[in-house]
């Protein structure tokens, strides 16, 4: 077993609850945004896709790094701007600072 | 600089997005500090993607220029759609982005074969299968969604077995390219049983489970991404994964939980088949009905109202006219919050941002127990396109497919409202024994049509 795959379970299980904690202190008002933000912030696969597709080593690597480089980006861009679009949204009663 | 510190100053980039992300799901707890969690996620992102563009491993940047501007050319427009129609775009990007961890689960099998050590074959072999079955099972999602394909549960003898078969012999393959690395044949194989897996798993599920089966996609979608973090040793992925992994998982526990049923229960017993027998037997109960005029005259003498809302005020796409009622009532001095159940319309959270589109103040939109305990002062409850979260027999009827659901106790206010196109039961086909309630008045129409009529009733007669 390598040694990476030890200290990156770790950070998994670490991670995991660190996002536990936080999200269950997300309140159910917002919970739409909550699921398009993380999907924006898990949309950083992008990295990995770039990285593919930028080593250009086959032609089938470059293709399909090319394809999780758009659908991923998508995501991105996509997500964080729905999420702010929604945020903005929610206004309360009280007049405003 | 030599190639191996820009890599260590990449490796800082790449921690300071872990620590944006962090910070921008805790601002994400409360609306006023929201759209600062979205600044520091999207400043994160910007962070990772930038660094990774400097990697000195890139040789060629046509491709991903090209691919970054069709994403950006497609994301644009999804980040616009109505608010109606988010739970569909929503799937639709769990779909993108379990597609775009297989992906790059598939590339990495092909660039490394024959090279691929049986450990790395396990991982890619797990990715692979979540990324291309959430990929398939949240499309099928999406078109349910979106009413390409029918929202009503898709069933057929057997069909558990078949599913099942399908996850099983995907997993077998996965064990049998484990133990063998090299036998490329049977890679292509095991992704076209997991995307056959992901339409059998979503088809036969209905669209009232809808806000489950996203949160469960938005899990999996999660899960592939940090699993596709071990495969390339990529600790932002894991992060970023494990974050929208557990996020997910927490939304499809709550979901779960406000619908009184299992994760198994949803994905393996297709709801709304029972109760055909029971109908009959409510046949004969009558009901009041009421017009707009006298809906309006008993809103008007109210001094609390509760409205709740569900999917089929999304349908009707009422919530502006819902926001036309609330202005007009509250010029009138009556007191107006909402009631909004945690599994109303079509995905977590649903209710609220649809309301909060039509402007509606996000202090007058009470939790379900917080509403509870405010019913019982409520002089009017008034539903719109909701059923199954009204229903009383969820508390006290134990032959109910829904009982011990909990509910949104509107039979314990002084009037009962409803809106509703015709006495046909919901989406789910249980009959609503709240409906023949002396305190219950049916207003029979188009959501939309009939707030209108008692808009303009209201607004009217004030001008007398």
């Amino acid at each position: 077993m390598p040694a990476d795959f030890i200290s990156n379970l770790y950070l998994f299980i670490l991670a995991g609850f660190v996002g536990f904690e936080v999200i269950k202190r997300v309140s159910p008002l917002l919970h739409t945004p909550l699921m398009s933000l993380t999907n924006a912030l898990d949309a950083i696969v992008v990295i990995a896709a770039i990285i593919i597709t930028g080593r250009h080593e086959t032609v089938l690597s470059t293709t399909l790094g090319a394809i999780a480089v758009a659908a991923s980006f998508s995501n991105m861009v996509g997500g964080f701007f729905i999420t702010d679009r929604m945020l903005r949204m929610f206004k309360t009663g009280r007049p405003q600072k | 600089m030599t190639s191996f510190a820009t890599q260590q100053l990449l490796e800082f980039a790449f921690i300071a997005a872990v620590a944006l992300f962090i910070l921008a799901l805790r601002w994400l707890s409360s609306p006023v500090t929201a759209r600062r969690g979205v600044l520091a996620g999207e400043i994160g992102a910007a962070l990772a993607v930038g660094a990774t563009l400097l990697n000195p491993e890139l040789d060629q940047y046509r491709w991903i220029v090209i691919a970054l501007i069709v994403g950006a050319g497609v994301g644009i427009p999804l980040g616009m759609v109505h608010m109606t129609a988010v739970p569909q775009r929503t799937a639709l990007s769990h779909a993108f982005g379990a597609l775009s961890a297989a992906m790059i689960g598939i590339a990495e099998y092909y660039v490394g074969v024959p090279h691929v050590t049986r450990f790395q074959m396990g991982e890619i072999s797990l990715e692979v299968i979540i990324g291309s079955l959430t990929f398939t099972g949240s499309l099928i999602a999406a078109g349910k969604l979106q009413e390409l394909l029918p929202q009503r549960p898709i069933t057929y003898p057997g069909q558990n077995f078949v599913s099942l078969s399908a996850l099983g012999a995907a997993l077998l393959i996965a064990i049998a390219l484990t133990v063998n690395p090299n036998e490329t044949v049977l890679f292509p194989i095991m992704v076209g049983v997991a995307l056959i897996f992901g339409v059998l798993l979503v088809t036969p599920i209905g669209g009232a489970d809808m806000p489950t089966v996203i949160s469960l996609l938005n899990s999996y979608a999660g899960f592939s991404a940090a699993l596709l973090g071990f495969v390339l040793n990529s600790k932002v992925l894991i992060v970023a994964g494990a974050l929208d992994g557990s996020s997910g998982f927490i939304l499809s526990v709550i979901m779960c939980k406000a619908m009184n049923r299992s994760f198994t229960n949803v994905m393996f017993g297709a709801f709304g088949q029972v109760q055909a027998s029971s109908a009959a037997a409510t046949e004969t109960r009558t009901v009041r009905s009421a017009s707009p005029e006298e809906a309006a005259a008993i809103l008007a003498a109210a001094s609390k109202v509760l409205v709740v809302p569900g999917y089929g005020m999304a349908v009707a796409q009422a919530q502006h006219k819902v926001r036309e009622l609330y202005d007009v009532l509250t010029k009138k001095g009556v007191d107006v919050k909402f009631g909004i159940h945690p599994v109303a319309g079509r995905m977590p959270g649903h209710m609220n941002v649809l309301l909060a589109e039509a402007d509606i103040p996000y202090d007058r939109l009470l939790e379900m127990d917080d509403a509870n305990s405010e019913l019982p002062q409520t002089d009017v409850a008034l539903i719109i396109g909701a059923n199954d979260v009204t229903n009383p027999a969820a508390r006290t009827d134990t032959s109910s497919p829904i009982y011990g659901m909990p509910i949104l106790d509107v039979d314990k206010a002084r009037t009962v409202m409803v809106i509703k196109r015709s006495m046909s039961p919901g989406f789910a086909g249980i009959d609503n024994p709240l409906y023949y309630l002396d305190k219950t008045l049916m207003l029979f129409g188009d959501a939309k049509a009939f707030v209108g009529d008692i808009v303009r009733e209201l607004s009217g007669g004030s001008q007398h």
